[in-house]
């Protein structure tokens, strides 16, 4: 029986194992690896060369400027978000028009919110970038043309053109796309709170805005939290090097205005043949979201509440 | 009153995006001072705020959607107007000679082989690391864990060159084996926690009337399993459907892109050749089907893709 048990473990291990060593974990220890190699990519050929790429780096302009890019991504948008969720999951849950003599409910037809706010997680993040860069089309897109339309013919941003207006069009896009999967979540989270809880605060006097600090947030902590990770994580990371690398000009344009760390990484490992640069940069983009993680669990440690 | 100081939750420094909506948001947001008409207002308020929202989600896919059915000029001078007549030949243009149909079919391809990988490797590991006790059991359910919070561009890098020396870079089979890599840490920590829900009684029935360890797993407990099965497979359907990064670094061949990084080639290159609206016609395409089985599947696939963050 032991015998066949570990014959059956190690039969079922062996092969998802085998594919996540090779592909995943493997190229990890060796990006860590080469960090500390001249490795071009191009030629199999490298020596050691120390901390020499990471002095570089911290002498390297593009990497200050990206790092400041996506630490404004990963600082920034999940606050925004996970605001605006809160904020329309709220609205969706306890707006309604108290019938049937209950003292909270949710908007007529909060079902039809939930399904539309959905629609951008399920599109591809790549298509979701070309339709806003459009959009954004300073001459024939959508919003300067709805600009002109609405007689603001002398405003006309060059917006994604624009050094300082680049980076926030591309934040905009990703509030866009990834607000309405907190909704969801949250809305799912808040239905779940018992109604006596409202109901017992609306009678002792609270008002709703008060019930959302006092009741909702405290109880939906948790999963504010891990949300907040994740869309960090998603902001430091593939989301962002989708966005920037589709929408901006260069891309990372004008003028390094947009560029993010991920993209970098890219731009030096695939375009520039730099491939050990490129992994020390990875390295320092793995630090920053490991720091990201460790202060948001540390910061966001709250009592839990069972109900 | 206090109550009337108080702000409206998610009034935080205004974001780029949500310009539009704060005029609305300022001049409603005054709670009213009488509690009793609380509920009147704040219902006008919260309609009011719910319908910009989605107004601005599905405003610039109906934009595309229209877009799509008009000629290049017009799409130029005035993207606002609906179009003159229906061009559904920019339709047909995109699927033949934009490639359309070959991306739709490798993205097919690369998503079946995948999904259908990482399910059962993914259930296969997850089982073993749920119910057996063993040596290297925790080290093993953190190595996969641990994957879902690194930055997966570090490892690209170096994989690319793996790959090339494999010679997996650029081919179906090649892709479809590292969405199934990647594809395993989110997998594996959902089902582990779902195969820890499961009675152990009806498996350890199985095992006392002479079943294998291996046939119980695939007879008993992956049919008992299929909910979870289904919650996980639709979230990284979406996810490898739509997966953008990794095909870009390792899929760079012309013939075996998939539809994200083909739309993208797709918009580079029409901006010499100038067919814009063959380049809508194959936006909408790709978005169309996805919508349509949300639309269809909608309960399942908000379970599915909110699933790991409720846990």
């Amino acid at each position: 029986m032991q015998h066949g048990k570990y014959r059956f473990i190690v039969g079922f291990l062996v092969f998802p194992l085998a594919l996540y060593a090779l592909f995943v974990v493997w190229p990890f220890i060796q990006s860590i690896y080469y960090s500390f190699t001249d490795w071009t990519g191009l030629s199999p050929d490298f020596t050691m060369v120390g901390f020499d790429n990471y002095t570089r780096m911290l002498d390297d302009d593009t990497f200050w400027s990206s790092l400041q890019h996506s630490l404004t991504f990963a600082l920034l948008l999940p606050v925004v978000v996970l605001g605006l969720a809160l904020f329309f999951a709220f609205m969706l849950n306890v707006g309604g028009r108290g019938r049937k003599g209950a003292a909270i409910s949710g908007v007529r037809g909060s079902s039809f919110y939930k399904i539309v706010y959905f629609f951008p997680q399920v599109l591809s993040i790549a298509i979701v970038a070309l339709l806003f860069q459009f959009a954004y089309n300073p001459n024939s897109g959508a919003i300067n043309s709805a600009l002109s339309a609405v007689g603001l013919d002398s405003v006309k941003p060059e917006w994604l053109g624009d050094p300082k207006l680049a980076l926030w069009c591309v934040m905009a896009v990703l509030v866009w796309s990834t607000t309405g999967f907190f909704v969801v979540l949250f809305s799912a989270g808040m239905a779940s709170i018992p109604k006596d809880f409202y109901e017992a605060a609306l009678l002792d006097g609270a008002s709703r805005f008060t019930t959302f600090f006092r009741i909702t947030l405290p109880l939906l902590w948790d999963t504010v939290q891990s949300g907040w990770v994740y869309m960090g994580i998603l902001a430091l990371g593939a989301e962002s090097f989708a966005v920037v690398q589709i929408m901006t000009v260069g891309p990372g344009g004008p003028a390094d205005s947009t560029n993010v760390l991920t993209l970098l990484v890219y731009q030096k490992a695939f375009r520039d043949g730099q491939a050990a640069y490129a992994t020390t940069i990875g390295v320092a983009l793995l630090l920053v979201t490991l720091a990201f993680a460790a202060v948001v669990m540390r910061l966001g440690r709250r009592e839990r509440l069972e109900f | 009153m206090k109550t009337t100081e108080t702000p409206p939750p998610a009034d935080t420094p205004p974001p780029a995006d949500a310009v539009r909506t704060r005029p609305a948001v300022t001049k409603t947001a005054a709670p009213p001072d009488k509690e009793s008409k609380t509920g009147g207002v704040l219902n006008v308020f919260s309609h009011g705020v719910l319908v910009i929202w989605a107004f601005l989600v599905a405003m610039p896919l109906l934009w595309a959607v229209m877009t799509s059915f008009k000629d290049d000029k017009s799409i130029f001078t005035s993207p606002w107007s609906l179009p003159d007549t229906l061009h559904f030949e920019n339709w047909s243009r995109a699927w033949t000679q934009a490639h359309m149909s070959d991306y739709f079919l490798n993205t097919v391809l690369v998503v079946a082989g995948s999904l259908a990988g990482t399910l059962l490797l993914g259930s296969m590991a997850a089982y073993v690391l749920a119910r057996f006790e063993f040596p290297g059991n925790r080290f093993i359910y953190y190595l996969f864990i641990g994957g879902m919070s690194f930055p997966i561009i570090l490892a690209l890098v170096p994989l690319f060159y793996v790959m090339n020396n494999m010679g997996l870079l650029n081919t179906i089979h090649g892709l479809i084996l590292v969405y199934i890599a990647y594809s395993l840490p989110f997998t594996v920590f959902f089902l582990t926690s779902f195969f820890r829900t499961l009675p152990t009684s009806v498996a350890e029935a199985a095992i006392i009337d002479g079943a294998s360890h291996t046939r119980t797993f695939f007879q008993v407990m992956l049919p008992m399993a299929k909910p979870g099965l289904i919650s996980v497979g639709i979230f990284n359907f979406l996810g490898q459907w739509n997966q953008y990064l990794l095909p870009t670094v390792l899929n760079t061949d012309p013939d075996n892109k998939v539809l994200s990084q083909g739309l993208v080639q797709l918009a580079v290159s029409q901006g010499y050749k100038g067919d814009w609206s063959g380049l809508f016609a194959g936006l909408v395409m790709a978005m169309l089907p996805v919508l349509a089985a949300y639309i269809i599947f909608q309960r399942q696939v908000v379970a599915g893709l909110t699933a790991g963050a409720l846990k």
